[in-house]
């Protein structure tokens, strides 16, 4: 299993790689660059600025380079860990980027903790009692979940706080705050706002996890083993707690491998709606601009938070279950 | 003795009817069991009615905007007039506010609009042909003049029920064509992988885990970005549903390669090679049904996925664009705090969204169910 | 002779399905003398596993005990009856492992795959530790592991010190099923069942399972209820025979007497379908006629007749035989024997 593990993270750079060139197609795919979409926004809002001019920066940004000259030098700049020059804010991308991919990551992990907290223990309810009145209510709410869009639960929760409370539930930071220096009020205050979006950003897949739990777990509750510790005179609850749903975690520590990646992914709408200072509207108004190195490297970062996402599952599963690790030594 | 050969033979007639009835009328048989399934398939015939026809069931032009009639509120519906059984709503009268000039709606309920079913209205081809102006439900005052607005109006005074039925014209197709599309992808990859084996198994496994990779939401966005601006709806349309599908087919590709693989190892195929049966035989009469009715059911349940993903791209306006209608266009117009604050009836749309996916998951986990009612 | 430690009269453990009801245990009685090995026969399905189960009240919905008692005697107290405590309370926890104790039917998966076989028993030590220190500090960690070594050894595990961090998929089916054993003897059980002991193992394991249950038996004085569809292994381990068919005693007696004269026309036919030396050589085993009915299908009357070769019109359809002495020490439920002995339908 290390060997597994190992694999993989030998496999991370050429994955990178892989990765980068498909990005890199992507942001580079939309007829005209950054300038033609520049010298739009200018003339839409009255003003303008010369054909020389244009040329010029152009030839600074290297945008009249051949596309793979423009992909060599992004690649190199990224080996050096500069992740280049946003054209739109003219800052460079790794400070545009660094708080924002903080909270990203931090957004992701609470709602990830919030899913496992509230799915594992309903999950164990139900299967514990099958056709009982809260099962049925569980199942129905799992349902429900499943089916909303989250940005369609962000709009309702944002609308109701609003239009009931008169209170706006937008945004991570409290207006004092946005631009205030890391201390822990502001730490404070970030947690004060970050439950919401986590929930929101959670609610779908506490509901599918929770009907996973509830499968595997009564998969397990009739398996022969159950039967031997019952036959030990375990109590009810330390039995099943001990033995089947110990083993019921082990399929839902791989769901790991998938929902990481979909809850970092899913950030982005979200945030976007909730008006979080997230990389994803910094995705979303890259790509709408064509900013592509920007665009590109936010790309390449989610890439790599979802290749992370899986390896975390795998090396978890593999803590988890002796059967895995043990395996070829 | 004799009156106990009597039940026997009947358990034996009923098991015999068990096992000459084709697979697919045991999947039926059990999937009408799932009473929720049944009622969820109910309702989305019931979609897919208004997708075939939306004019007939709108009760005005989508497009037709009137500023004067903006952020209308949802009109109540009236069954009984008096004692009498016959529908109307309340006619609505609106005032501009002097401080907020905004329009201030007010439901006078002395004024009745009759509402009346296949009443006439604007003129429509029906599904693109026969020429109609039948609509289901419509004002029916004699004068022609009065509309009504079921569920209200938008920013621009467009009728939102009318924009509603056409936008599920949009929305259900939509996630039809991107799962007809993943299945072909899926089936023909992954029956490729599965069949064959070898180095072609190798590079479509390789592909397949380099695609389920990658992150989702962003590559959706960053290809929908990619679209020309000037493309007609049309064509983003198309676009769309093979972006959504590029990603999609995975999931099916795995699963028809798995089931590829242990069909070639299962019993029947075994005891139908023992028992003499030709292989043409074994892949129509067994491998076939068996394989269908599983990847009918993964499909439906990944019809409601690609709903909501084209619903939220098109709701972060990289989706389907205006002029084109869809539940995500929709739901754009509700992305303002004000404006929904104004008029929450906007979020409709959403419930319908909710409405359908829950509809497909049901049917999908029934079909799954009645398919393999050995798994789980 | 002096109170059995066991007896079971007319139980009845129903399972409500949705497709009806299924009666997988109809009436069965039978008792087990201290240090008495009680073999129960039948073909798969005839509802040995769930009898036990009931046993030690762990029939699992939508199964019930719907009917009948189940009285336990311990040392020198009087006996109780066990369908009467609750399941899931602490006197039947306090019984289940440590004065009744289980080896379950599939050693492959008896055991969890994510924890360590020591572990597990370990675990059966320290709940039940007053059957080793009745009273006096409670058994550490320490003192568990080097009695569970120990144990590991008396049941013929090799390196037990090792064995114990074994997970049970890292063993051969013998050295589970022996880790198995120890686990159930770990708590020095007045009754051991053992639910099919030998059936998922190899021939010459058997024969050394089946060799380690008797010493330990002779040692220990332990009553057991041995389990099996395989009547030569009665043979060898019991003194005592009960014949299941669909969840009713058919016949049960010394095993000498049931195998010299049986009564009942399904022990006969079963005695008939086991080899034997005596047979001419490539002669076909006789089978029993038909096939057993479908659960929720049982047969009215007589659960046998309609296998049966000497069925009697008009009565075994109909009625329902109850169990009756035939002879010394020998119970048979027939009609063949006791025409007007039936039972409730
Ligand atoms: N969990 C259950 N649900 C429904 N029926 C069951 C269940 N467990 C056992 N049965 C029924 O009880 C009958 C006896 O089963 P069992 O005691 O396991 O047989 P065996 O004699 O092979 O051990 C079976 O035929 C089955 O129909
Ligand atoms: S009661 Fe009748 S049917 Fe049953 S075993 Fe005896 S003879 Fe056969
Ligand atoms: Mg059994």
């Amino acid at each position: 299993m290390t060997r597994y593990v190992l694999k993989r993270l030998l496999l991370l750079p050429v994955l990178l790689f892989l990765f980068s060139v498909t990005v890199f197609a992507i942001v580079q795919a939309p007829p005209g660059d950054f300038l033609t979409t520049y010298v739009a926004t200018l003339a839409s809002s009255g003003s303008s600025i010369s054909a020389e001019q244009v040329e010029a920066l152009r030839r600074e940004y290297g945008l009249d380079q051949p596309v793979w000259i423009q992909y060599v030098r992004w690649m190199e700049n990224l080996a050096k860990g500069n992740l280049g020059l946003s054209l739109e804010y003219q800052r460079p991308n790794a400070e545009l980027i660094g708080e924002r991919l903080v909270l990203t990551v931090v957004l992701a992990l609470f709602s990830f903790v919030f899913t496992w907290i509230v799915a594992v223990p309903a999950g164990i309810y139900s299967a514990m009692h099958p056709r009982s009145a809260l099962d049925y209510a569980l199942t129905v709410l799992n349902y429900v979940g499943v089916a909303t869009p989250n940005f369609m639960l962000a709009l309702v929760l944002m609308w109701s706080a609003f239009a009931y409370f008169g209170v706006s539930v937008t945004g991570l930071f409290s207006p004092d705050f946005v631009e205030a220096p890391w201390n822990l009020a502001r730490v404070v205050d970030l947690l004060k706002h970050l439950w919401l979006p986590a929930v929101v950003l959670g609610v779908a897949g506490t509901a599918r996890l929770t009907r996973v739990m509830r499968a595997n777990l009564l998969d397990e509750l009739h398996k022969p083993y159950v039967t031997t510790a019952r036959a030990k005179g375990l109590p009810e609850w330390r039995l099943v707690l001990r033995y089947p749903a110990r083993l019921a975690l082990n399929p839902l520590v791989s769901t790991i491998g998938w929902y990481l990646p979909a809850l970092f992914s899913g950030s982005l709408i979200v945030a976007t709606v909730m008006n979080l200072p997230n990389i994803g509207p910094l995705l979303l108004r890259a790509l709408v601009n064509q900013d592509m190195y920007l665009a590109g490297s936010i790309l390449l970062i989610y890439c790599f938070l979802t290749i992370v996402g899986t390896l975390i599952s795998d090396i978890l599963l593999a803590w988890l279950d002796p059967r895995i690790r043990l395996e070829e030594g | 003795m004799a009156a106990e050969a009597v039940p026997a033979v009947a358990v034996n007639v009923a098991e015999e009817r068990v096992s000459v009835a084709s697979n697919w009328r045991l999947v039926w048989w059990r999937f009408r069991k799932h009473r929720l399934a049944l009622l969820s398939a109910l309702v989305l015939i019931g979609l897919y009615l208004v997708v075939l026809c939306p004019e007939f069931f709108s009760t005005q032009d989508p497009e037709a905007t009137d500023a004067r009639l903006a952020f209308m509120p949802v009109q109540r519906v009236h069954l009984f007039d008096g004692a009498r059984l016959s529908p109307w709503v309340p006619g609505v009268v609106g005032k501009r506010n002097p401080m907020t000039l905004r329009m201030e709606w007010r439901a006078d309920e002395r004024r009745k609009i009759p509402v009346g079913f296949f009443t006439g209205g604007h003129a429509y081809r029906l599904l693109g042909v026969v020429p109609s102006r039948l609509h289901l439900v419509g004002a029916a005052s004699t004068d022609g003049r009065d509309q009504i607005h079921l569920l209200g109006t938008d920013r621009l005074g467009r009728d939102q029920w009318s924009r509603l039925v056409h936008g599920t014209r949009t929305s259900m197709t939509i996630g039809l064509v991107a799962v007809a599309f993943s299945v072909v992808l899926g089936v023909l990859l992954g029956g490729i992988s599965g069949y064959f084996g070898g180095l072609a198994d190798l590079v479509i496994q390789r592909a397949i885990e380099l695609l389920q990779s990658l992150p989702t939401i962003p590559i959706w966005l960053a290809l929908t970005a990619a679209l020309p601006r000037d493309w007609t709806p049309q064509q983003v349309f198309f676009a769309i549903t093979v972006i959504l599908s590029l990603v999609g087919w995975t999931t099916l590709g795995r699963e028809v390669r798995g089931r590829f693989l242990a069909l070639r190892e299962e019993d029947f195929v075994l005891a139908a090679e023992l028992a003499g049966a030709s292989r043409r035989r074994i892949i129509l009469r067994h491998m076939v049904p068996t394989f269908l009715s599983h990847i009918i059911a993964t499909s439906t349940l990944a019809i409601p996925v690609m709903i909501i993903n084209e619903t939220s791209l098109s709701f972060l306006g990289l989706g389907i664009r205006p002029p084109a209608i869809s539940w995500g266009v929709l739901l754009q117009e509700a992305q303002n705090l004000q404006t929904l604050a104004l008029a929450p009836w906007l979020l409709m749309p959403g419930l319908l969204v909710i409405l359908a996916v829950l509809a497909f998951n049901l049917v999908g986990d029934g079909l799954r169910d009645a398919a393999d009612p050995y798994s789980q | 002779m002096t109170a059995p430690v066991l007896e079971v009269k007319d139980l009845r453990v129903h399972f409500f399905l949705d497709e009806g009801v299924v009666r997988a245990v109809d009436g069965v009685s039978f008792d087990v003398g201290p240090g008495q090995v009680v073999g129960i026969v039948g073909e798969s399905g005839c509802g040995k596993s769930v009898t036990v189960r009931a046993i030690l009240q762990i029939v699992e919905p939508p199964g019930r005990i719907v009917g009948g008692r189940i009285l336990f005697t311990k040392d020198g107290a009087a006996a109780a009856d066990l369908t009467a405590l609750d399941a899931k309370g602490p006197v039947m926890r306090a019984i289940r492992g440590a004065e009744i104790a289980l080896i379950p039917q599939e050693p492959m998966a008896a055991f969890s795959p994510v924890h360590t076989v020591g572990a597990q028993v370990i675990e059966a030590l320290r709940l039940h530790q007053r059957q080793w220190r009745p009273e006096g500090a409670p058994l550490s960690r320490r003192e568990a592991r080097a009695l569970t070594i120990e144990l590991f050894r008396s049941v013929g595990i090799s390196m037990p010190a090792e064995r114990i961090d074994a997970y049970s998929w890292q063993l051969s089916g013998g050295l589970r099923q022996r880790a198995m054993i120890a686990m159930a003897l770990s708590c020095k059980p007045r009754l051991l069942i053992a639910d099919e002991p030998t059936t998922a193992i190899d021939v010459t394991t058997q024969a050394q399972v089946l060799n380690l249950l008797r010493d330990l038996q002779r040692r220990d004085g332990t009553a057991i209820v041995f389990i099996t569809h395989d009547l030569g292994v009665i043979a060898q381990m019991a003194h005592h025979v009960v014949v299941m068919y669909l969840g009713r005693v058919m016949e049960q007696g010394a095993v000498a007497d049931i195998f010299d004269a049986p009564k009942h026309p399904y022990t006969r036919a079963l005695l008939k379908s086991i080899p034997s030396v005596r047979a001419a050589p490539r002669t076909l085993l006789p089978t029993i006629a038909g096939s057993i009915p479908h659960p929720l299908g049982r047969p009215r009357g007589c659960p046998f007749h309609p296998r049966c070769p000497d069925a009697i019109p008009g009565i075994c359809a109909n009625r329902v035989p109850a169990l009756r002495p035939v002879g010394p020490g020998q119970h048979a439920s027939c009609f063949l024997y006791h025409r007007d002995e039936a039972d409730e339908p």
